[in-house]
């Protein structure tokens, strides 16, 4: 694989043929931030807060950047007034939903994100889909999958996955940013396949 | 019939069709598009076969039934040609008089002719109709002259010259320098120039290639490309497999929606015949060419037209977009090139083979050449289809073309390119219509929706029910379009309904631009125009509204009363008929009060209250006058008083 050399914030860095900017950005120590990112499973682009500006041949747009590959001769701004003000709304999106998460409080404090600036969700779920890529890439399960489109979507254990594989798994409980996760899997635990009355 | 296997037995085939036709023979053709069925266009169809049988001029007489002519306001159509007599909104009890008076003599029938909205004067012939005279069908035009299940009449018509003339005669680098001097752009939505995307796909590493037609048209209002595979599945037949010998593609799709039956009925028909006379399949036209094409239908979801979310509907998964690059054109459907585009781009490309690229781009503006089918609806008098060449004005499409605002009323603004797309307002109206000028205006050309309003359409209102369309269709994977819509939704809704604060509109700004800026596909990166177009021709609507708690138009029903005029009533008794929530007060002789606890604002009283009267009135940001107290209520005719 041949080297590309691009600048990440003005410094001039050097990335493999293939490699996202995010990985890019990472290897050189430059900080973006990001959600719905995983080292262990493939490239989603949901959260969109990785988003930078990447500018080549004249051009300049907003790039999520743990999907965007890197180019030769790119250039990438990972700050900038715009970027911070729509990472904060979009961390303010999110904390319609879960407004008490570690992970986004931390973020929100960086980025001046308050939590109750918009109308509040009854859902905790951010759909960063972090559970159900797991279980379909690592664990090649599917017991966690998306139901329904749009502001309808939700996260939904299939029970008779779930049934057989969750109980001595539950590797998924610890990448939910939120405590929705567990909710919906003890929610389905409950209605579909409670544990035998001792 | 056997296959035919050489570009020169084609041209006799071709030849043996147009002999046994007799020019001058009369033919009837009646419209016969998704929207004439509508009106009633197959029990005409019976009528006039049954006529036709029962006067004995079965044999002397043709009819056809083809495609929509794209007047649906005045459907169904019968036109008689070959002297293109035009009779409108036919209905069968009409049959036997236009068989008689027009057939069998050469009269006309003026009840059925056209009738000019503003001099009253008639029109006999289609071509003189204003609707039809300003138009430039090139791409449409043929929908009228054929029956899209024979292959014959689109044959004679000039059909099927561009593909023997693409295989045998040009070299796909050829094809492909041909579409790009054309500088054909995508007809559905994007914009990029046709030519160019073939050329990627060529270009890119990898086999099979794919072809694919994009007809999942979704837009609200929006139906050109379901006319055109219905009215001439041919042409795109022929324009894929023109694109697929250049790209080096020998299998194509044609994802169709589920909603639209008789295109589905039509293509397959014509796929079929094709086929049979190896058109498709092995070695089309003995070049050596295989080409085979497969239909899907989708199962109505409006980001599927979106083409790596189509894409991967395609493939059997989840219709939900990625990112790109990679592009199709290197990554598409099985992770091979794949070359998409809309119907009507597929459409453009017999014409562009056969007349050639300087003629194609004689036509239009200097970013974008050619015509483009619009679908004008909402509140215009000539609704219906139309194409017109690149760089017309909207003034002429909604007012030479369209005739106007119906009902006396005012327009306030057109909005174009889809739900995503936006309100154009009235000082623009002069604005040439292309891809650029569109996108300048904060609008789009999109797919070529064309949404008329008039002065009772509240724009906040418009935005309302577009972002709802949106946040309905989102595919919910990225934040800025599945949350962020959410959020607009709420606003919006509230601002309707009279519970709009101020800080709201800088919630909607900075949810614009994260959904602008940050979404993954162009759903949601366009997903904000609605507001944004309509707050930046319009702000002082959502200033009424949040401020005043005015509508201004009107229409926003948490925000207005219906009230009657105690001056003006004549306690004629009308709209208390009328009202369906017993909401109105009142009796013969006594002047009539709405009770407005009980009103349900329907709006029933309004339009029962006789013009000359004009009692009832809709009052929004200023409160209802209290009723007349009851002992004032008698009512004295004013004539009788003096």
């Amino acid at each position: 694989m041949s080297d590309i050399s691009l600048q990440i914030d003005g410094r001039p860095v050097t990335a493999r043929e293939g490699d996202t900017i995010l990985d890019a950005a990472r290897e050189a120590g430059v900080a973006i931030p990001t959600l719905c990112h995983h080292a262990d499973l493939e490239p989603y682009g949901g959260c969109r807060l990785c988003i930078v500006e990447a500018e080549s041949r004249g051009g300049s747009q907003l790039v999520a950047s743990c999907v965007y590959p890197v180019e030769e001769g790119l250039s990438v701004t990972t700050r900038s007034e715009k970027i911070d003000r729509i990472r904060r709304t979009l961390l303010e999106l999110l904390m319609a939903h879960a407004p008490d998460s570690p992970q986004l409080l931390e973020m929100a404090e960086e980025y001046g994100a308050k939590r109750d600036r918009f109308d509040a969700s009854s859902s905790f779920c951010i759909h960063c889909g972090l559970c159900v890529r797991y279980c379909a890439e690592v664990k090649k399960k599917n017991a966690v999958g998306f139901v329904d489109r749009g502001p309808k979507k939700e996260i939904a254990f299939i029970p008779s996955i779930a049934s057989k594989e969750c109980r001595d798994c539950k590797e998924c409980f610890e990448l939910c940013p939120t405590s929705y996760l567990q909710a919906a899997f003890v929610l389905t635990e409950s209605l579909a396949f409670p544990h035998e009355s001792e | 019939m056997a296959r035919i296997n050489s570009p020169a037995k084609l041209d006799e085939f071709i030849k043996g069709v147009i002999d046994g036709r007799s020019e001058g023979r009369t033919c009837v053709t009646l419209c016969s598009g998704s929207a004439c069925h509508a009106t009633g266009s197959e029990a005409v169809a019976r009528k006039i076969a049954e006529q036709l049988e029962e006067q004995g001029l079965a044999g002397s007489v043709d009819f056809r039934r083809t495609g929509c002519h794209g007047f649906c306001e005045k459907g169904p159509i019968v036109v008689i040609d070959p002297e293109e007599v035009c009779y409108l909104q036919v209905q069968p009890d009409d049959v036997p008089e236009i068989i008689e008076t027009s057939i069998r003599g050469d009269g006309i029938i003026d009840r059925l002719l056209y009738v000019d909205p503003v001099s009253g004067e008639k029109t006999s012939h289609e071509s003189d109709i204003p609707f039809y005279k300003h138009q430039r069908r090139m791409v449409f035009g043929p929908n009228r002259k054929i029956d899209p299940t024979s292959i014959e009449d689109y044959v004679a018509i000039g059909g099927y010259r561009a593909l023997p003339k693409a295989l045998g005669d040009m070299s796909p680098e050829a094809v492909i320098d041909e579409v790009k001097a054309a500088n054909l752009r995508g007809r559905g939505g994007g914009g990029f120039p046709a030519g160019i995307k073939w050329e990627f796909a060529r270009k890119a590493e990898g086999e099979p290639k794919y072809v694919v037609v994009n007809c999942d048209e979704g837009d609200p209002g929006a139906y050109m490309d379901r006319s055109l595979m219905e009215g001439n599945p041919y042409c795109v037949l022929e324009g894929l497999a023109i694109g697929a010998y250049a790209i080096g593609a020998h299998e194509g799709y044609f994802y169709v929606r589920q909603e639209y039956p008789l295109a589905l009925k039509n293509l397959e028909i014509a796929i079929a015949r094709a086929k049979e006379l190896g058109l498709l399949g092995e070695n089309i036209l003995g070049t050596g060419f295989d080409f085979h094409v497969k239909v899907h239908r989708g199962a109505g979801a409006f980001v599927c037209g979106e083409e790596t979310a189509l894409l991967k509907s395609l493939e059997g998964r989840v219709g939900e977009p990625r990112p790109r690059p990679p592009y199709p054109a290197v990554k598409g459907l099985w992770d091979r090139p794949t070359n998409i585009n809309n119907v009507e781009t597929w459409a453009n490309i017999p014409l562009i083979i056969n007349e050639g690229a300087k003629a194609f781009a004689s036509i239009g503006t200097d970013s974008s050449k050619g015509t483009k089918i619009f679908s004008l609806v909402g509140k215009i008098s000539n609704t219906g289809l139309v194409e017109v060449p690149m760089g017309i004005t909207l003034r002429d499409v909604i007012y030479k073309i369209g005739g106007g605002i119906p009902g006396g009323k005012k327009f306030k603004a057109v909005q174009t390119g889809g739900p995503s797309g936006g309100c154009i307002p009235e000082n623009l109206l002069d604005l040439e219509v292309d891809f650029n000028k569109l996108t300048e205006a904060g609008s789009m050309m999109g797919s070529g929706g064309m949404i008329v309003m008039d002065e009772e359409t509240c724009m906040v209102d418009v935005a309302r029910y577009f972002i709802d369309f949106l946040a309905d269709e989102s595919c919910g994977k990225c934040v800025p379009c599945r949350e962020g819509l959410r959020q607009m939704q709420g606003i919006l809704t509230r601002i309707t309904m009279g519970e709009g604060v101020p800080e709201d509109i800088d919630k909607l700004e900075a949810l614009a631009e994260a959904a602008q800026g940050a979404s993954l596909c162009a759903l949601g990166k366009t997903a904000a125009n609605p507001f944004l177009s309509t707050f930046r021709y319009f702000r002082e609507e959502y200033e009424a509204h949040i401020e005043e708690k005015r509508c201004p138009a009107l229409s926003c029903k948490a925000l207005i009363s219906y009230y009657i005029d105690p001056e003006k009533c004549q306690a004629c008794m009308r709209c208390m008929k009328k009202c369906p929530s017993d909401a109105i007060i009142g009796a013969k002789k006594t002047i009539h009060i709405i009770d407005q606890e009980k009103c349900t604002k329907c709006g029933e009283c309004l339009d029962a209250c006789p013009t000359k009267f004009g009692a009832v009135t809709k009052l929004s940001g200023v409160p209802v006058p209290p009723p007349l107290p009851e002992d004032r209520r008698a009512f004295v005719r004013k004539s009788k008083a003096k």
